[in-house]
Parts: structure tokens; sequence; C-alpha cells
């Protein structure tokens, strides 16, 4: 069923809008802060139906693009679509549109797992007959129906991410952002995390864009990736032919530090720090 | 489009009416954040102790000093409905620590991403807050039942002091949304907070009336919204003769409240930023 909406959905955007079928397109997207250009000139374009990872270490302008992409962020200069609709002149269209895990905590420990999507289901506009069989089933593929009850907040740190995965997939979004999903995570948690994305694509022909500083997580999810430093794309394709553009045993770290000039763990604000230790914090 | 379909409808549309959308979105914030409220109500009975203090402490003492003119009635009676307008005041003036707390967390970028009107959001938050102080209506007409303070029992006055409760409530809550949106900060707002009930609250009529205050004074507390929803409820509350009528009250109230929201709704996005 999921599958037959997005399709029908994609093509009747592609008809109208007339552009090529790219879930993501972004030309010299850039953001500003004060004299800082956090995002600085990125060009790239997603297929429908490719995983895509912005890889950088902390405060390359990951986070900045989500945000831009997501419409939380209006870009000082450049455009991008979302699901064929600008992100600024269209963002109303393109929210309908898109999923979202921001990489802090966003489910409500105060509420119980189906509370937090049954809100979800209600600011999407999912009509009422319908939001129970799409909370069940969304909760069922992210394995969390036993738990649907329960108060989020004794939740474990996976359980919680893929609550936040299950909310954001619960309107069939043809674009799914993730923001670090599983930064704080342990292995076996993170491991469980990357199998409902690739099954998420499998089933529902859905779109991910992720952002991620781990590159095991890269390798092993994105069709193609972008590397950031200081905001500008370093380096862009697939990872195997990332790879062998450094050495010919060179690893996605090897592809990391000859792009982004430096080891993975030495940038970064105080503030990034503070976030991303607080987040793990929560989430652990 | 509640009615049943054969055919499931497409994953997206973009037409929909936005007044219908508006009304279920806030009550969709509205409604999970009442479900937060009952299933914890440790908080807003935590709150229910200070006008309880007030009343029994501060009112009983100040009745026995006659130092302040109430005309035909006492001052106990003079100030319930003024501890109730306070009471509403400081629960409300605190909602924006939980905006900071959200906004801390990601759930102010979930909210944000989805595609219900800013607007819907910052009204549901309203709506919960007015919910607050329909609580604290509750617990003041216990009190007044309890110390036999001679309030007004009628269904309909007090139907009118449960809307006044929830307009001012609302009122005080989106102001602190507003600031939470200013100074994003949990620290700072907790400051400023502190800074802004006291001279709310003693630049109004809650506890004297405006005609003993010295003339600059009177003008500060006729430009505070305390002081229009103190007058509405002194007049439901205990039949006292108003400086405004309930129509000017309820209009200032209902004015300041829809001016305040569409600011918040403006802010509420850079929230994130």
């Amino acid at each position: 069923m999921g599958t037959l909406e997005n399709t029908v959905d994609k093509n009747s955007e592609t008809q109208a809008t007339g552009e090529v079928p790219h879930a993501i397109e972004t030309f010299g997207l850039t953001r500003r802060f004060g004299s800082v250009n956090a995002v600085d000139q990125i060009s790239f374009h997603v297929p429908y139906g490719a995983i895509f990872g912005l890889l950088g270490p902390n405060g390359a302008g990951k986070s900045t693009a989500i945000k831009m992409l997501t419409t939380l962020l209006e870009p000082s200069e450049g455009t991008a679509t979302v699901a064929g609709f600008d992100i600024v002149k269209s963002a109303t269209q393109v929210r309908r549109r898109i999923g979202y895990v921001p990489q802090a905590l966003s489910a409500d420990g105060a509420l119980t797992g189906y509370e937090n999507l049954s809100l979800s289901a209600r600011l999407y506009g999912i009509p009422r007959a319908e939001r129970k069989p799409r909370i069940l089933e969304a909760l069922k593929f992210m394995g969390l129906e036993e738990p649907a009850n329960r108060l989020v907040k004794t939740y474990s740190g996976g359980m919680i991410r893929r609550l936040e995965v299950a909310q954001a997939m619960l309107h069939r979004p043809t674009v799914l952002f993730l923001d670090e999903p599983t930064v704080g995570l342990d292995p076996v948690a993170r491991r469980s995390v990357w199998e409902r994305l690739l099954e998420l694509r499998r089933n529902y022909q859905m779109t991910v864009l992720i952002t991620t500083h781990a590159m095991d997580e890269a390798d092993e999810l994105c069709d193609s990736l972008a590397i950031l430093h200081f905001g500008k794309i370093a380096a862009i394709g697939n990872p195997a032919d990332l790879k062998a553009s450094v050495g010919p045993d060179a690893n996605l770290d090897d592809v990391f530090v000859h792009y982004s000039g430096g080891t993975i763990q030495e940038e970064g604000s105080y503030r990034d720090v503070r976030q991303a230790r607080r987040t793990a914090g929560r989430l652990g | 489009m509640t009615s049943a379909r054969l055919v499931a409808p497409p994953a997206v549309s973009d037409d929909s009416s936005a007044v219908l959308d508006f009304i279920r979105q806030t009550a969709a914030i509205a409604d999970i954040e009442l479900r937060k409220l009952l299933r914890d109500p440790t908080e807003v009975l935590a709150r229910a102790v200070q006008p309880v203090l007030w009343i029994t402490i501060f009112g009983q003492v100040f009745s026995r000093v006659r130092a302040i003119p109430t005309g035909n009635v006492s001052y106990l009676a003079f100030m319930t409905p003024g501890i109730l307008a306070q009471s509403v005041l400081f629960v409300a003036i605190f909602y924006g620590v939980a905006v900071i707390w959200e906004r801390d967390l990601g759930i102010v970028h979930k909210l944000l991403v989805s595609p219900a009107h800013r607007s819907a959001l910052v009204y549901g938050k309203a709506l919960s807050a007015g919910f607050r102080g329909a609580l604290q209506v509750t617990v003041i007409y216990i009190l007044a039942l309890l110390m036999r303070i001679p309030v007004v029992w009628k269904p309909l006055s007090m139907l009118g002091v449960v809307l006044g409760a929830m307009l001012g409530s609302a009122i005080f809550a989106t102001f602190s949304f507003i600031i939470a949106c200013l100074v994003k900060s949990r620290e700072r707002f907790m400051g400023i907070g502190q800074l802004m009930t006291m001279p709310l609250f003693f630049a109004s009529n809650a506890i004297y009336p405006l005609a003993i205050m010295p003339t600059w004074l009177r003008y500060v507390a006729l430009a505070n919204p305390l002081t229009y929803l103190v007058d509405a409820l002194r007049g439901l509350m205990i039949g006292q003769p108003q400086a405004h009528s309930l129509l000017v009250n309820f209009s200032v109230i209902g004015i300041i409240f829809v001016v305040l929201a569409a600011i918040a709704t403006k802010l509420y996005p850079t929230l994130v930023r």
C-alpha cells in the first residue's frame, strides 16, 4: 500500500513540477551565522529511494544543512528542492512529504509510545479512521508493540530511537531525514536501527538522508555520501569510489581523514560537545 | 474527510481546509498537554498551596487590620478574586520553562517540521495553560467554601470565572512563551520570570483597590492585563461594582491574548535556529 502511494505521489510531483526525479536537490546552498559560513555553497542531488550520507566532524555543517532541508532554517543563499518542492517557497508542501528525526531526543517521555505517535498522526492530518491501523503498523515495524502503552521515559535508548523513527515514518514521507541517528547507542541498538532503516527503504521506497560521523554507519547504510569540511563538500560519491580515490586498501576512515584534513574528533565547539554528550546521556 | 473510504487516500494531499486543520491541530496539542497534566498533577497541586497561604494567612491578618477600604465587602472576600488571578499568573508565567525544555530536547524541532500551523501549536499550548487556570479556580472555590467566604454561587458567574481564569492563564503563558523564545536558556528565563511576577502582581488591583494607589501607579496598573482580569473576576465572584464593565474587561484581555499569540507564532520558529 505504502509502495503504491509513494509511487503515485512521486509521479504526480514530477509531472507537476517538471523536475528531474530527484528526491533532494541543492544548488549552492549556503547558511551564514555572522561572518561564519556554517554551510558554504553545497550542491548535490539524491535520487528517489537512495540512502545518502552527510559526513563530517562535529561543526562541519551537517546539522545546519539538515535544518535547511527540513525547513527549520532559511538558507542565506542558494536553493534546494525536497520531493520536488522548493524548501523556502513551498515549505508546507515540503513538510507534508518529509519525516525528521532530530539529533536530540524528540519523543516525549511523559507520554506513552502510542500517544507520541497519535500526536504526530493528528498533526499530519491522517484521517481518524486510518490513525490506529497506521500507528499499529509503525509500532509493529519498529518492534515496539509490546511497550506501546508504557511511558517513553521507561524506554531504553534504542527503543526511543526506534520510536522516533516510527513517528517520522507514520505519514509515509517521501524523504526521511535523520540527524546522527545512532549517536550514544550501544552496538546492538545501533545495528537494530540500521536494520530498520534498510528495511524501511526496501518496504516503503523511502529516500533517506542521514548525517553521521561514524564511518561504519556510512559504510553499512549509504549508497552515496558527501564529506563536509568547514561547510564545504570536500568529497562526494559512493563509498567504493571514495575509497578507491584515496588508495588501494583505504577504508572509509582513511577517506574521512584524507578529505577532512585531520583527525576525527579534534574539531567541534564546546556547544557541539555539550549537545552530543547530553543526547548520549539521555539516550544511554 | 472523516467518512469511511473504500480506497485509501493518497499519502499526501495539499488541499485541506485551513480552519479545520487549525482546530484539529490545536486540539491535538491541548489534548496531549492535558494528558500529561492529569498524569502528573503534583506540580499543579503544589501550586495550589500558595493561594491557600495567601488567603489563610495574609488575608486573615489584613482583615483584622482593616487598613484597606473595600466598600461593603470584607477584605477576605475582596482579595479572593485577586488571589485567584495571582495564582493564575504565577502558574502561567513559568510556562516558558517547559518550552525551553522541549527545545533542549528535540521536541520543538519535531513539531516545527510537521505541517501543523505554527499558530495552532501556540494556541494549543495556550489552551492547555487555560486548563491549569481552570484547576486553580477549583482550588479557590473549595477554599471559599471551607472558609465561608461570601462568593456568588451562580452557575453563570462561575462559568464566567472559569473562562476569565482560562483566558488570563493563556495570556501569561503566551507572554512566558515569548520570553522563552527570546532568552532560549532556562537560567536566564528563571531570572526574568522571577523579575516579572512581582511588578505584575503588585502593580495591579489584586490585593488593594485602584483608588488607594498613587496616580502614577494607577496608570501602570491600567496598562497591566492582570488588573482587567482581577476586575472581571471580582465582578463575577463577589458581585462588587467594577471599574470597567465585563465587556471591556473581557475585550481587553481577549485582544491582548490575540496579539501575544501572533507574536509567539512569529517567534516560535526562531527557537530552533
